[in-house]
């Protein structure tokens, strides 16, 4: 009797999914390509998941590049702890003693990507402030900012450059289990955590000297902050 | 090129704290902790080996945990399964898609030697830098 399957086939063997890379021109990226191809070596400071193609673009370029998982940092368990209430908090100094500890005016450049949408609520302010302090006056950060458009399922992205306007960008998932799913399983993508509209964006970066607005066509607008 | 045989080995059930030096290439399969000083030759950490310590070497190739400097005079290689904390100095850089890097890379130009040709753009094609492959690497 045959059911679900012919015996004399050999077993269906899938090839692991590809991980799919989507390519988007960033506005912001072009703006800043003057400054990447500067002739004095710039001092980056790469936010996302770790990048190959970052090191490599930068390095090429004769830059330092310091790289930090923020995101996943902030995922430690470890930070976890709870208050008077019992309500859950995160340890920010525990987390700035191993994290974004260094010195004073030290970036030309910081790449923040879509960090903020991400992070927890209560750290955002507080990387920002520590983000003015490590970076030099007149360094220049990009940000990327989703509009409510883009729902609360908006994937979390690593942003590779792949030239000096266009970026690939690639799902990335957390080492950790995030959540509990319906099934009790762990769930290891990042989800939104808020949408900052252009007020609260300007808020969030009013100690910087200058902001600049991009808009795009895909949810997401581009922000250039001066320090 | 250096084979697997070429390696001196310290095997995955070892733990050596202290400094590690020598004039030959070595494989780490298991735990050091301390130094590791083999200015003139080359290192592979293996899936297996976890490094906490300041290394100084010519080449590297990460396929385990470190946690620590390298100074590489030559190259460093992170393989997908790395994760590396802390900084690497080096001439050449490469790192493999799914490795795991948190600190500074600082690649420092060649010192131009003379006659020589500018070293190729793409990693590990240079003539006078030749991959350094783990043992158990395929050849090409």
């Amino acid at each position: 009797m045959k059911i679900f399957r012919n015996p004399t086939m050999a077993p269906e063997v899938k090839p692991a999914p590809a991980v799919e890379r989507l390519t988007r021109r960033s506005s912001g990226l072009r703006e800043l390509a003057r400054l990447l191809q500067s002739e004095e070596p710039l001092c980056v400071l790469d936010l996302g998941s770790t990048s190959a193609a970052n090191i490599r673009y930068l390095t090429e370029r004769g830059h330092k590049i310091y790289s930090e998982d923020l995101l996943e940092a902030s995922t430690d368990p470890e930070l976890v702890s709870k208050d008077e209430d019992g309500q859950r908090v995160l340890d920010h100094k525990h987390f700035f003693g191993e994290n974004l500890a260094y010195s004073t005016a030290q970036f030309d450049l910081v790449l923040c990507w879509n960090l903020a949408d991400y992070l927890d609520e209560s750290l955002v302010k507080p990387v920002v402030a520590r983000l003015w302090s490590v970076m030099k006056p007149g360094a220049v950060l990009l940000a990327f900012f989703h509009t409510r458009e883009a729902g609360p399922d908006a994937p979390c992205y690593r942003y590779h450059i792949v030239s000096p306007e266009v970026l690939e960008m690639q799902h990335v998932r957390s080492q950790r289990d995030l959540r509990k799913g319906p099934t009790g399983a762990g769930e290891r993508s990042f989800r939104l955590q808020r949408v900052f509209n252009n007020r609260h964006i300007e808020n969030l970066f009013r100690d910087f000297t200058s902001i600049k607005f991009f808009l795009t066509r895909d949810n997401v607008r581009e922000v250039l902050v001066v320090r | 090129m250096p084979t697997e045989a070429d390696f001196a080995h310290i095997g995955k059930s070892v733990n050596i704290k202290g400094e590690v030096s020598g004039t030959e290439d070595l494989y780490v399969g298991g735990v050091v902790e301390g130094s590791i000083d083999l200015a003139g030759n080359n290192l592979v950490i293996g899936p297996n080996g976890q490094v906490r310590a300041k290394v100084q070497v010519k080449g590297v190739v990460i396929e385990g945990k470190v946690e620590g400097s390298i100074r590489a005079s030559e190259r460093a290689e992170l393989r997908k399964t790395a994760i590396m904390v802390g900084d690497i100095s080096t001439q050449r850089i490469v790192v493999e898609d799914g490795a795991s890097f948190v600190g500074k890379v600082d690649v420092q130009p060649e010192a131009t030697k003379p006659g020589a040709k500018t070293a190729a753009a793409q990693p590990g094609t240079s003539p006078g830098l030749p991959t350094l492959r783990a043992p158990g690497d395929r050849k090409a």
